[in-house]
């Protein structure tokens, strides 16, 4: 068993977990205190990307961009919040997903006419760019490690605000009970701008990691976003705890799947039925996982208290 | 004494820390109507959703006809025979009033996986679906969408909906709710010529429907049932008084009534 | 038993004519074509009624039925497969490739669906589009079958008789009988005691629940009715477009087919071909005007949901009460 690969994979799993939180999260928010479905939400992801991939050559700061580029896509979100999407609170999720699936088609065509058709490689400065020896024979790349700790801090962050402080609070009572939140004389729309800007920046910024190492590129959020739903579902709608731990499940197991499936699967079967057969398995684990989990738990880990 | 037709045994159910079922017995004759009273929030409608299906006990037993149902779902137990009907309406509101009733028909006339034939056509449904609207006076609204209905011509409907499935027990949740006084008279009438032929569990908190039909009346605050009895003996019990009508042998504060 | 046409013409409803007069249409635009020599009015048409076909599913269990599938665009992709797949191993029989076609779809829409209908509201969204994207990728995946790339067809279904859809003339006609089979089968199911208790379970479970119905299982059973019309709908695609890729089941194709179904006013017949045939001009005459045609679509679509729900058979009926009214 070659430890240095299965150590360096958990790492990429935990690092694709991370940033999966970071999208799962806003998702999970929005859904959890608006109750409203967004498939747009990758489309943020892949706006904080480009933003960040433009700023970082403008001001040749890698660092400064991603500094610049966070509140600017949470300005976007703030945008699209008031132009489409508090039109929509009261209605029923087919309209959300519709509206919402115009809006990607909007932002695919935006960037595309802003940016280009191709896509835009984002330089990392010299001392991300390294690698870092962890123990005796196993490097990990830097800058995938800064991933990890961001995204561990914000998660930590986000854990903070939403169970110590008071927005926090009208966030989890906004969660169960919007009524009540608004009798109490909360501005339930400002709540909800707030989150879904708070949403857009968390997305933003999982694009703005992800991007030097695989380029900002038009609809590259369409992918992602779909995973990042498996994961709010296995981790229960509305639950933050859920999607941080489904998250690092779903990041794990996709990339321990990719990489070590075919050689468990060549312990059964002939070399040759392996290797055809693992990429297509590896790619579906996720959803045999989901499916798995809502045969028992149809609700996900963490399902939402009644509403 | 004849046989119960609906037994409940000691029931049980509580949400967190609420005890919204308090260990109650309960049952219902052949051909009875058997009223639930007590003031809000005693857990009447909570009873009514576990004696139905739709709600699992705690603990407890439920025995219809002599057989055990306490964990049958909602669709087996109207297939033995017992119907329930909502108290906010709850009606398939984009069918016509015709429509909703015929597919109460259809439940019981065979099965439902035929995809060819024209079910509005199927003179087997529409027949008694008519007779059915006819019976509650809705005859001449029968091809109304049933959003554009009445408050009270919706609760008729509730009841008409609920009779098409032939039951034999009938979980009335408040059927007056919301009617003016000359509906209520209507439906007070219509639920008396039913008495003998379907037995019912009434809840009402309309006191002229509960004393002028029930056979039985029981008690229910905060999930006990304090009480149980011929209307006489509930009228003049002394801790129905206090606990319920309490209230009302002092100065009312709020007037009308 | 009841005849497809109960009413004499004369007192069709709007909407009723809206279809006499589109099939009429599609029925002559070959000779149209001919005559004027513009086959590509006649490749549009035939994309177009596939399309249809698979909206007017879709329209079963989204429009009658209430179930809101972000995932139907696999039964596309796999009816398209079973035409391809066995096309690369040399088996071109037409009675082959149709019922595995319709076959495997079926037993996807049942697999997927036995899991999926035990949710609700968003989980039900969500997981449809779950499965799509597991079936997308294991077919990207699938590097013998072309995976990203698609996998062309040299010939295409072959029946023993005079059924003959190599040419474009031949197999538009089979698609217009198709189209037509499965609206007359829609309609059918859609009026019979099934489509009752779907229709009801779609208004209020809880009540349907109460008389007596085990909504779950006519659900399920009318999921895989709709996946595999739709996996016909693959089929005939796949034949049309002489090639097979994974995009065709992406899950931005579900949405496209929600679009249309939306579009074309949800629970009636022949709304979603009206839909299908608005997003496929819509498509042709935007892409033509600008590259980022994307956007206005999207533009439409968002628009489209705020304010005009109704659908263009709203329109239609629109259109025949502003004539009604003129007449009297």
């Amino acid at each position: 068993m070659d430890w240095t690969l299965f150590v360096t994979q958990l790492l990429n799993g935990v690092q694709l977990g991370v940033l999966l939180f970071l999208l799962a999260s806003g998702l999970t928010l929005i859904f959890g205190i608006m109750d409203f479905v967004n498939l747009a939400h990758g489309s943020l992801y892949m706006v904080g990307a480009y933003l960040c991939a433009s700023l970082t050559q403008w001001t040749g700061s890698f660092l400064l961009a991603v500094a610049l580029a966070l509140p600017l896509t949470a300005l976007v979100g703030l945008v699209v919040e008031f132009v489409v999407i508090r039109r929509l609170y009261a209605r029923n999720h087919l309209d959300h997903v519709l509206a919402t699936f115009g809006l990607i088609l909007c932002f695919d065509a935006a960037v595309q006419f802003l940016w280009g058709p191709a896509g835009m490689a984002i330089p990392l400065p010299a001392f991300l760019n390294g690698r870092v020896e962890l123990l005796p024979g196993i490097v990990f790349p830097t800058f995938r490690l800064l991933i990890i700790a961001v995204g561990l801090l914000v998660a930590l962050g986000l854990y903070l605000v939403v169970m110590r402080t008071r927005a926090g609070m009208l966030v989890r009572a906004g969660a169960s009970n919007r009524t009540m939140v608004s009798a109490l004389g909360v501005d339930i729309q400002t709540l909800f701008t707030l989150v879904f800007a708070a949403g857009a920046a968390m997305a933003g910024l999982a694009g703005m990691m992800i991007a030097p190492i695989t380029e900002a590129s038009i609809g590259m959020g369409n992918e992602i976003i779909i995973v990042a739903f498996v994961v709010i579902i296995i981790g229960g709608i509305g639950s933050i705890k859920g999607a941080f731990l489904a998250a690092l499940l779903v990041g794990l197991i996709d990339t321990m799947g990719r990489s070590f499936l075919d050689t468990f699967l060549k312990l059964f079967f002939s070399d040759q039925n392996a290797e055809t057969a693992a990429p297509a398995l590896s790619a579906m684990l996720i959803y045999v996982l989901m499916a798995t989990i809502l045969a028992f738990r149809p609700q996900g880990l963490f399902p939402p208290k009644g509403r | 004494m004849a046989q119960a037709l609906l037994s409940v045994e000691n029931l049980f159910k509580s949400f967190g820390g609420v005890t919204a079922t308090d260990h109650v017995d309960l049952d219902v004759t052949p051909g009875e109507i058997h009223a639930v009273i007590g003031p809000n929030g005693a857990g009447k409608t909570t009873l009514v959703a576990q004696l139905s299906g739709e709600l699992p006990p705690d603990g407890g037993r439920v025995t219809f006809d002599g057989r055990t149902i306490t964990s049958l779902p909602a669709h087996v137990r109207s297939r033995l025979g017992i119907s329930r009907s909502f108290q906010i309406t709850s009606l398939m509101l984009d069918m016509s009033a015709r429509d909703n009733v015929a597919l109460a028909v259809q439940a019981r006339a065979g099965h439902s996986f035929r995809f060819w034939s024209d079910a509005r056509s199927e003179r087997r449904l529409a027949e008694p679906a008519l007779a059915a609207l006819e019976q509650v006076g809705l005859a001449d609204r029968a091809d109304e969408t049933a959003r554009a209905m009445s408050h009270g011509e919706h609760r008729l409907l509730e009841i008409a909906v609920a009779l098409a499935t032939k039951p034999r027990l009938l979980l009335l949740d408040e059927p007056m709710a919301g009617m003016g006084v000359e509906e209520a008279q209507r439906m007070i009438g219509f639920l008396a010529d039913l008495k003998g032929k379907v037995s019912m569990l009434l809840i009402e908190h309309d006191m002229d429907a509960v004393f002028a039909l029930a056979d039985r009346i029981t008690v229910l605050v905060n999930g006990r049932v304090i009480a149980s009895g011929p209307p006489d003996r509930i009228r003049g019990d002394e801790a129905v008084r206090h606990a319920y009508l309490g209230d009302e042998s002092v100065e009312p504060a709020t007037g009308g009534g | 038993m009841a005849p497809f046409l109960p009413i004499s013409p004369g007192r069709w409803p709007p909407r009723g004519w809206a279809m006499a007069i589109g099939l009429a249409l599609l029925a002559i635009l070959p000779a149209y074509v001919s005559l004027t020599g513009e086959a590509f009015y006649m490749d549009l048409a035939s994309r177009l009624m596939i399309l249809g076909m698979a909206a007017v599913s879709l329209n079963l269990i989204l429009g009658h039925g209430g179930m809101i599938s972000f995932g139907h665009a696999a039964y596309l992709g796999i009816g398209a497969y079973c035409v391809g797949i066995p096309a690369y191993y040399g088996i071109y029989d037409g009675f082959i490739q149709i019922p595995l076609a319709v076959a495997c779809s079926a037993l996807f829409a049942l697999v997927t669906g036995a899991i999926c209908l035990r949710t609700k509201g968003v989980y039900f969204i969500m997981i449809t589009m779950a499965f799509t994207q597991m079936v997308f990728f294991a077919f990207v995946s699938l590097e013998e079958y072309g995976g990203d790339d698609g996998l062309v067809i040299d010939l295409r279904s072959q029946f023993a008789g005079p059924v003959d859809i190599e040419g474009a003339t031949g197999l538009y006609y089979f698609i217009f009988a198709a189209l037509l089979a499965t609206l007359y089968l829609v309609h059918r199911i859609t009026r019979s005691r099934f489509g009752m208790v779907i229709e009801g379970a779609r208004g209020n479970e809880r009540r349907m629940h109460a008389i007596g119905y085990d909504t779950y299982r006519y659900r399920l059973t009318c999921y895989v009715i709709a996946g595999a019309i739709c996996g016909f709908a693959g089929a005939l695609l796949g034949n049309f477009t002489n090639f097979i890729s994974p995009e065709m089941m992406d899950w931005s194709a579900s949405g496209e087919l929600i679009f249309m179904v939306v579009l074309g006013g949800t629970g009636t017949l022949f709304g979603p071909v009206l839909g299908a045939a608005a997003f496929v001009l819509l498509e042709e005459w935007l892409s033509a005007i600008t590259i980022y045609w994307r956007f206005i679509f999207g533009a439409m679509l968002i628009l489209v949901v705020l304010f005009w729900r109704g659908g263009l058979n709203g329109l239609v009926d629109w259109i025949g009460r502003a004539a009604w009214r003129k007449r009297s």
